[in-house]
């Protein structure tokens, strides 16, 4: 019997919580191991874990693979969430770039220097509604199906999802003249998987606090 | 786009290009739906309008023959892709930023090859022996590394130094016939950003 997957990353959502996410919705299992310490991580480059000296770092089928990209297109791969053919992965990629590009606003927010936080807030909330989620609430819309391709689940319901949670925690009513990404939203959550890893005592990570921002910078060596 | 004309060019496939030159040619194609979040790159191909920079690499890699064997050479071939197009990120960006942080820019972009990027790919070649980096077989991996190479070279011309497995690569890759071709004057492969370029991209792009 294979070995679960084991993440390797500090205890907190940062750029391993898509993955965390990923693996959840296929129904499989992980371990995690947390960076504590800047020691730690330090640890990891030496031993030849880290091609790139980043993480995340996924132990996975006897490989350690590295690149949140390439981690998840290997776990949705491997666990039939990238669509049936070529056309659909297109589809599938060309719908999660775009929602990485909104994400990664998200998530350097607290790197933000004061002073430029609230012209970063409002062109995140000004895309969200003006640019990303029409998109998506379209898709929907164009063929009516519960699943954003193919009819069926897949790495881009899981994404957007998450993302739909991010962006709640940021302003909840963003969503509201979203009719059917509201939908989604509550379907995908109440797939077993989802709805499991929603509920507290799952390894799904809270927002970053205060303290565990200060954590992070200084594991990973951020002024 | 580069990029993306790059993997055209080595894969051998021939393809047209609409230059975009003003504010309401760029308007034009939002308002006539073909840029899904509203930006470009854009590529026509199969029936398809498809934007996002790695999903149109990720769909010719595929099409094309480019993308290894099997899953395990896909995700080595993504690891190593990613990685060089994180370096590549830097210096694309760079061109864009006002000229201290623009140099600054560039010479973390030549420290991270020399020290980050650089070593994992001469080391990849080393432990193999091969003459492409996954799988004994050219990939959209081997594509990548060369355009980056040539890239930081533009910055610094002895990069590569230290590292005398990917001068050979460097020179082996730039021979196969579709990328000899490419790299001739006269082909689409587009010179670096010039101060006129960057100026109507910031006009264009409205940034």
């Amino acid at each position: 019997m294979a070995a679960k997957p084991k993440l390797h990353y500090f205890n907190g959502r940062g750029r391993m919580e898509c993955i965390r996410w990923l693996l959840a919705a296929a129904g499989v299992e992980f371990e995690e191991k947390f960076i504590e310490s800047p020691e730690d991580l330090e640890k990891l480059k030496k031993d030849g874990s880290l091609m790139f000296q980043q993480v995340p770092m996924v132990e996975i089928d006897g490989m350690k693979m590295v690149q949140t990209r390439a981690i998840l297109n290997y776990i949705a791969t491997k666990y039939n969430l990238y669509g049936k053919d070529m056309k659909e992965r297109a589809l599938i990629d060309m719908y999660v770039e775009g929602m990485a590009d909104l994400y990664e606003m998200i998530l350097l927010l607290p790197l933000c220097p004061p002073d430029q936080k609230d012209a970063k807030v409002a062109l995140i909330k000004e895309r969200t509604i003006n640019r990303y989620f029409p998109v998506f609430e379209k898709v929907l819309k164009s063929h009516g199906q519960d699943y954003l391709v193919g009819n069926k689940l897949s790495k881009a319901d899981v994404y957007l999802v998450e993302l739909l949670y991010i962006v709640e925690e940021l302003d909840p009513s963003l969503i509201t003249s979203f009719p059917l990404l509201k939908a989604l939203k509550t379907r995908i959550s109440n797939l077993p998987t989802v709805k499991k890893f929603l509920q507290p005592g799952s390894q799904r990570k809270p927002p970053m606090d205060e303290k565990s921002l200060e954590k992070a910078k200084k594991i990973f060596n951020i002024k | 786009m580069e990029s993306i004309r790059w993997l055209l060019a080595s894969a051998g496939v021939e393809f047209e290009e609409e230059f975009i030159e003003t504010r309401e040619q760029y308007e034009k194609l939002q308002n006539d739906g073909y840029l899904l979040f509203g930006q470009v790159p854009l590529v026509e191909i199969d029936g398809m309008a498809l934007t996002q920079t790695r999903a149109i690499l990720s769909y010719l890699a595929a099409k094309y023959n480019l993308y290894g064997k099997d899953l395990k050479e896909r995700v080595r071939i993504d690891m190593y892709v990613d990685g060089t197009l994180d370096l590549m990120m830097v210096m694309a960006l760079a061109a864009f930023k006002p000229p201290e942080e623009k140099e600054e820019n560039f010479a973390l972009t030549v420290k991270k090859a020399k020290t980050r990027y650089f070593p994992v790919f001469e080391k990849i070649l080393k432990d193999h022996g091969e003459d492409f980096l996954v799988g004994n077989k050219f990939s959209w991996a081997d594509i990548q590394l060369l355009e980056a190479i040539l890239m930081v070279e533009e910055l610094n011309a002895s990069v590569l130094c230290d590292f005398p497995l990917l001068k050979a690569f460097k020179t082996r890759i730039s021979n196969i016939p579709t990328i000899k071709k490419f790299l001739q004057p006269g082909s689409q492969r587009k010179p670096a950003p010039d101060s006129h370029y960057i100026e109507l991209v910031r006009h264009i792009l409205q940034f």
